[in-house]
């Protein structure tokens, strides 16, 4: 006996079996895939703009717009020339970011491995809090601070460094005005830096293998000769990086060093002496009354900081990816 | 017959000893005791003095007593352990000094009534705190980072998902240039969309400029944590998805966006809380201005760090005053939206280590 199946009226058809992502997928990636490189191309839009906006000033002054010291617009009742040179801030953006890190490095890889091997249970919490409360306050209230606050302490120490260490000559001062120094600068930007630097630290601290750790215990180390020979070998590089990475915020910090430094337009090595250069802050004060030449000028100030800070960013992602990575 | 048991008694040799406590405790009366002495009877004065002095005397004290105890390896790790200590007490006291200011002389002065009724358009900084107060920049504040947050958000979580799920032949790159970007100073990005927006296109001062010039700053922000929080999500849910024959797009929203989703909007308020204070790109971007402007398309636009910026260049006490205020309320504003990211990362687990 037979039975016949129903037949269907056309055989089902396969699906077809491809690698080729299907239309939905296509514009999803595609969509996605625009979000992603605008996000590249923004980088490159803003140094083109600053450039494309900024270039008649660097070819009027060719080399000089780096290693000039002076700002003076030209003043055509005197056939005076403008002169834009951004030379004297570069140099004092770079002796405060420096100072900043010699004083908030020390502190922030202190209060890592304080939060990674020295901390009790119960404080842990409470002190990455504070060091994330700390991140979050915006550069217009440290500024705010560090003047009224700050400033009258930092005076005062300022004047007792001069007092007993005034012989070097960073400490020297050729006339006795303490405030709005490139050290006291230094110093907001220290408290400014000590998160970032603290974050990346701890996070490289992290990632110290743990048997290693224990190895060390094991073979009786004291806390401090585990992490001298254990801890500091493996995070090295990473806590440079970090260390870099503040660097770069405390270059390109604007309105909080404004308000806690005197910009004067010259080269000094006395960091205790109220007068300091810093790019960023320059172009805020400048900006209000440019004119159409000054505000080029500006523009490539701008972009001249652009660089120097992306050249620090670089180095120090690729350094702290670098560690990350082994 | 009786068989002795043998009862070991547990010990704990990590654990102090009274003895121990004892020269602890005998060692910090000391330190505070021959500070104060070295304070009142050297002409070492004041609290710097006093704080320096402090600081020497209770390392020499842990070393020495540890060395005396063990030896000088022990000394070397007493001593550090004094200095990491002191690092992070740094910390606390600069963070505790900010805070207590902030509340001393910007919530002791407030003046509620005026301050979120009124503008300054009528009113002098000089003029009594009663007078006149930042509703402008309240507004101002609002619409620059809504406009901001509405256009950094869908960039920062594509780009994300660029990194984490397409894995475009630009990854990589794209997540360099994004950490790099994350340092780009605030007033770089001010001086970008000056250049563009009114160098280049020819408008005058406005919210909208304000909220482009803060997206530059928030993009990074955002990317960067959403990248964390996505790559969170196990790949068992994706794999989960594809295998029941969704399409990519289809398994990116139903699955891995939604088991993201606390994690994504902790991204965004972290984004927010990041560029709420900046205050040099407004001062290229947005004019200032004292009166309400309610157009964020057009005429100048005050906000709550340039309210702060204006009032501390003019200086006066009462400006000074209100430069305070103003702080008060934005760090309020700051800690709201902070408490916010820590609440919805904390929630359902995904959440940055």
């Amino acid at each position: 006996m037979t039975t016949t199946l129903p037949q269907a009226k056309s055989a089902p058809i396969p699906r077809v079996i491809t690698t080729q992502p299907r239309f939905t997928d296509k514009v999803f990636r595609g969509v996605v895939t625009s979000g992603g490189l605008f996000s590249l191309a923004l980088l490159g839009l803003i140094g083109f703009f600053l450039v494309y906006n900024g270039f008649e000033a660097i070819r009027a002054a060719g080399l000089g717009f780096i290693t000039g010291f002076d700002w003076v617009d030209a003043i055509p009742e005197d056939g005076q020339p403008a002169a834009y040179g951004v030379g004297a801030m570069l140099y004092g953006t770079i002796v405060t970011g420096i100072l900043a890190m010699i004083m908030g490095v020390p502190i922030a890889v202190g209060t890592a491995l304080f939060l990674s091997y020295y901390a009790p249970q119960w404080l842990k919490k409470p002190m990455v809090v504070v060091v994330d409360v700390m991140a979050a306050i915006p550069s217009i209230v440290y500024g705010l601070w560090g003047y009224f606050v700050l400033m009258p302490h930092a005076e005062y120490w300022a004047k007792l460094i001069h007092k007993y260490f005034g012989f070097i000559p960073f400490f020297d001062m050729p006339a006795p005005v303490f405030t709005r120094s490139p050290f006291i600068a230094g110093l907001v930007l220290a408290i400014m830096i000590t998160p970032i630097v603290t974050a990346v630290a701890r996070e490289v601290f992290a990632q110290t293998p743990l048997e290693r750790i224990q190895a060390a215990y094991a073979l009786g180390a004291t806390k401090w000769s585990m992490i001298k020979a254990v801890v500091i070998p493996y995070g090295r590089g990473g806590v440079i990086g970090g260390a870099m990475l503040g660097l770069g915020r405390a270059l390109g910090e604007t309105v909080a060093v404004y308000t806690v430094l005197n910009l004067v337009y010259d080269i000094r090595i006395e960091v205790l002496l109220s007068a300091g250069g810093s790019v960023a802050s320059m172009i805020v004060n400048k900006f209000g009354e440019a004119d159409r030449v000054e505000l080029q000028a500006l523009m490539a100030a701008g972009f001249v900081l652009f660089l120097v800070t992306l050249a620090v960013n670089f180095l120090a992602n690729a350094i702290i990816n670098k560690t990350a990575r082994e | 017959m009786s068989q002795s048991v043998l009862l070991v008694k547990p010990e704990h040799p990590w654990k102090l000893t009274p003895k121990d406590l004892i020269t602890d405790l005998l060692g910090a009366l000391f330190t505070v005791v021959a500070t104060l002495a070295i304070v009142g009877f050297s002409p070492l004065k004041g609290k710097l003095g006093f704080a320096l002095t402090l600081i020497f005397m209770s390392i020499i004290t842990a070393t020495a007593v540890s060395w005396i105890k063990k030896d000088r390896k022990a000394a070397v790790n007493s001593s550090t352990t004094v200095l990491v200590y002191i690092a992070a007490s740094f910390v606390i006291i600069a963070l505790a000094s900010v805070l207590y200011e902030i509340i001393r002389l910007g919530a002791s002065q407030l003046s509620p009534g005026a301050m979120f009724t009124q503008d300054m358009s009528q009113t002098a900084s000089e003029s009594e705190l009663t007078e006149g107060g930042l509703i402008h920049a309240v507004i101002g504040t609002a619409y620059i980072v809504t406009f901001a947050t509405v256009l950094s958000t869908p960039i920062g979580i594509l780009t994300a998902l660029y990194i984490v799920e397409v894995k475009g032949r630009f990854a990589g790159l794209v997540r360099f240039f994004v950490q790099a970007m994350s340092g780009v100073p605030s007033i770089v990005a001010g001086l970008f969309i000056f250049a563009v927006w009114m160098v280049q296109l020819g408008n005058a001062y406005s919210a909208i400029a304000g909220a482009f010039a803060l997206t530059v700053l928030m993009i990074p922000t955002v990317a960067r944590t959403s990248e964390e929080v996505l790559k969170l999500i196990p790949s068992d849910l994706r794999e989960a998805g594809l295998a029941l024959g969704a399409t990519q797009w289809r398994t990116v929203a139903m699955v891995v966006i939604p088991a993201a989703k606390s994690g994504l909007i902790t991204a965004v308020i972290l984004g927010i809380a990041r560029v709420v204070g900046e205050t040099a790109p407004l001062l290229l971007t947005i004019g200032g201005a004292d009166a309400i402007n309610l157009n964020p398309t057009q005429g100048n636009m005050s906000a709550f760090p340039y309210y702060v910026w204006k009032n501390l260049l003019i200086g006066s006490e009462n400006a000074i005053s209100r430069a305070w205020q103003g702080v008060f309320v934005l760090m309020v504003i700051v800690f709201i939206f902070f408490a916010l990211a820590r609440y919805f990362g904390a929630a359902k687990g995904s959440r940055r280590k």
